[in-house]
């Protein structure tokens, strides 16, 4: 046997051969974290404070300032900062879950139904696991406009909702419930929508949490649609709303900054709570990411 | 009865999926192909030209061929790989450390892919911002490193490296959690196998235990490094605040479609660049699954 003892994976405890890793981890763990962390402070600070010279990184007597201004303030047009934010909650909402049933529905045909297509609908969804949207952007616009779609509500939900990456997470993740199970729920008579919705829904929950989060990040982050196919102001998303709060069209850079650092954070925090509390079952789901 | 009903049921559970994937993916995709045959501006019906759209180009575009191709193919070679790697090497790093840790440095590490791209923008620009209030300006000449204020995201010099920086910064996304649990699955057995065998240091056991031992995590981690690659295109736009950017420095085929598409009203002109573009994801991506795909 060699006197080479290797790796130790998933140690219990700490040891000090692994200082080595958080010799590098740390730093760049902080690193990382910097801007972020500098998103919370520049959000809570006064305008003396935003503007001081030379700018300080920490707050120091923070205040609800920004965020009061950013909720009273109305745009040109009128259309108030309440409304672009109510428009992305609900536009986050029917999104998140209409993917998670639309993924789900389809992960449960392609994993546990037999029948000619199933192999080529799947690699196809793999190969579209390499879609770009924004490569498209002129024929997905022309398409929308042909439904349309153009200053529709609609328009913020519908082109999400197949999402090539949720639909190849959640059948990897049915594979691994046995047949055997299914098979015997059907001799006890079940149907098809009572196999899905009392043994597949709840087995692939780590799945359904791992679909919920991208597809969260991926509406609530959007600003595609709102420039691209909506002019009515009013039906616009709060993502839109943030980036024009420093754009430099507007020449707003500087009067924008606190409200934009405020704005930041209540487009950041949504995700990271959401992550915290769902990380678990996404590391479970990326158990099965692999492509084979 | 029953049994011919079961037998149409996959449509039931699929035909949502298909319909949505179908309108807003392949539809457009082809659409797109056919598109760059013709000249269409958007207003008369588009007319069939034959290959103009991709001979003018290669050929005539100077502005594609000497500043967009080079800055896309420079941004993505450093961004695709590079992000690639540093993923693995920090999810292979984190398995190495208890758990509790390791989910808090996790957390840190994936946090600024959630928000990657447009929505942190703002943040940059604040801290790149040009004068000398702006951060890092401020903070390079209190440290007389500078005497006077870069324009650093107007500045053709700078923009790209900061695209590049940005964009790492923020790469860390699902294919890093993927390959972390891929490193955390190995069985330990394959580990002992490979000392007997005479594995002699830790690079050896990467390359012929780790990596062997979690292909398809590294295939998946590999494909959303090239799909997050191209799909940062917006971010030099972002930045900057102008399309086209400051003398083209940070322009991608991203933008340049955009910029005939929507600016120029040239679509079909800015569907061939999309081809182009889509051809350029694939074979990335195929290069991928060489590296790491089953050979059936």
């Amino acid at each position: 046997m060699s006197a080479f003892h290797g790796t130790k994976m998933n140690p219990s405890k700490f040891h000090k051969s692994q200082l080595k890793f958080f010799v590098f981890l740390i730093p760049l763990a902080v690193f990382m974290a910097l801007p972020i962390v500098y998103v919370f402070f520049h959000a809570f600070k006064p305008i003396d404070e935003l503007f001081a010279y030379p700018p300080r990184f920490f707050v120091e007597k923070p205040t609800w300032q920004n965020f009061a201004d950013l909720f009273g303030r109305a745009n040109a047009s009128g259309v108030p900062m309440s409304r672009y934010l109510f428009n992305s909650i609900v536009i986050t909402l029917i999104v998140v879950f209409l993917t998670i049933i639309i993924s789900t529905m389809a992960g449960y045909a392609l994993s546990k139904k037999e029948f000619k297509l199933k192999k080529t609908i799947f690699e196809i969804n793999t190969l579209a696991l390499m879609f770009v949207p924004a490569a498209v952007a002129i024929p997905r616009y022309l398409i929308i406009d042909e439904l349309g779609l153009i200053n529709n509500f609609l328009v913020h939900i519908l082109p999400l909702l197949a999402m090539p990456i949720g639909l190849f997470l959640v059948k990897q993740f049915i594979d691994q419930i046995p047949n055997e199970l299914i098979e015997a729920a059907k001799l006890d008579g079940a149907s098809d929508i009572h196999i899905f919705t009392k043994i597949i829904i709840p087995l692939v929950k780590p799945a359904i949490a791992t679909i919920a989060i991208l597809s969260f990040q991926l509406v609530w982050n959007s600003v595609e649609s709102s420039t691209l196919y909506v002019n009515d102001e009013g039906l616009k998303t709060f993502s839109f709303y943030m980036s024009t709060l420093t754009s430099q069209a507007t020449g707003n850079v500087v009067a924008g900054q606190g409200m934009a650092a405020a704005a930041s954070l209540i487009m950041f925090v949504p995700n990271l709570i959401i992550f915290i509390v769902l990380q678990s079952q996404v590391m479970n789901t990326m158990a099965h990411s692999g492509i084979k | 009865m029953t049994k011919n009903k079961r037998d149409f049921s996959q449509w039931f559970f699929l035909g949502p999926y298909i319909l949505f994937f179908t309108a807003f993916i392949v539809i457009p995709v082809g659409a797109g192909i056919l598109l760059s045959f013709t000249y269409f501006n958007a207003i008369e019906a588009p007319t069939f030209i034959g290959l103009s759209n991709y001979v003018s180009l290669l050929t005539q575009d100077e502005v594609f061929m000497q500043k967009i191709l080079p800055n896309t193919l420079t941004f993505a070679l450093i961004v695709g790989p590079g992000g690639y790697i540093l993923s693995f090497i920090l999810a292979w790093s984190l398995a190495q450390v208890p758990k509790k840790i390791r989910t808090v440095l996790a957390l840190i590490i994936y946090s600024p892919s959630m928000t990657a791209g447009v929505a942190m923008a703002v943040v940059w620009t604040i801290i790149f911002s040009g004068d000398q209030t702006g951060y890092l300006n401020s903070m390079l000449i209190t440290m007389g490193v500078l005497l006077e204020p870069i324009q650093w995201l107007q500045s053709p010099e700078y923009l790209m490296k900061i695209m590049i920086l940005v964009t790492l910064w923020g790469s860390m996304g699902v294919g890093f959690l993927a390959m972390l649990s891929g490193v955390l699955n190995i069985n330990s057995e394959i580990y002992e196998a490979g000392y007997i065998d005479g594995i002699k240091n830790r690079f050896q056991e990467v390359i012929y235990i780790t990596i062997p031992s979690m292909k398809p995590q590294m295939l998946f981690g590999a494909v959303m490094a090239v799909v997050g690659t191209f799909q940062a295109g917006a971010i030099g736009v972002a930045l900057s605040g102008a399309n086209p950017t400051p003398q083209y420095a940070g322009q991608l085929m991203v933008n340049h479609l955009e910029d005939f598409g929507f600016i120029r009203y040239e679509m079909g002109y800015a569907a061939a660049i999309s081809v182009v573009l889509l051809i350029v994801v694939y074979a990335f991506s195929k290069v991928a699954w060489r590296l790491f795909g089953e050979k059936d």
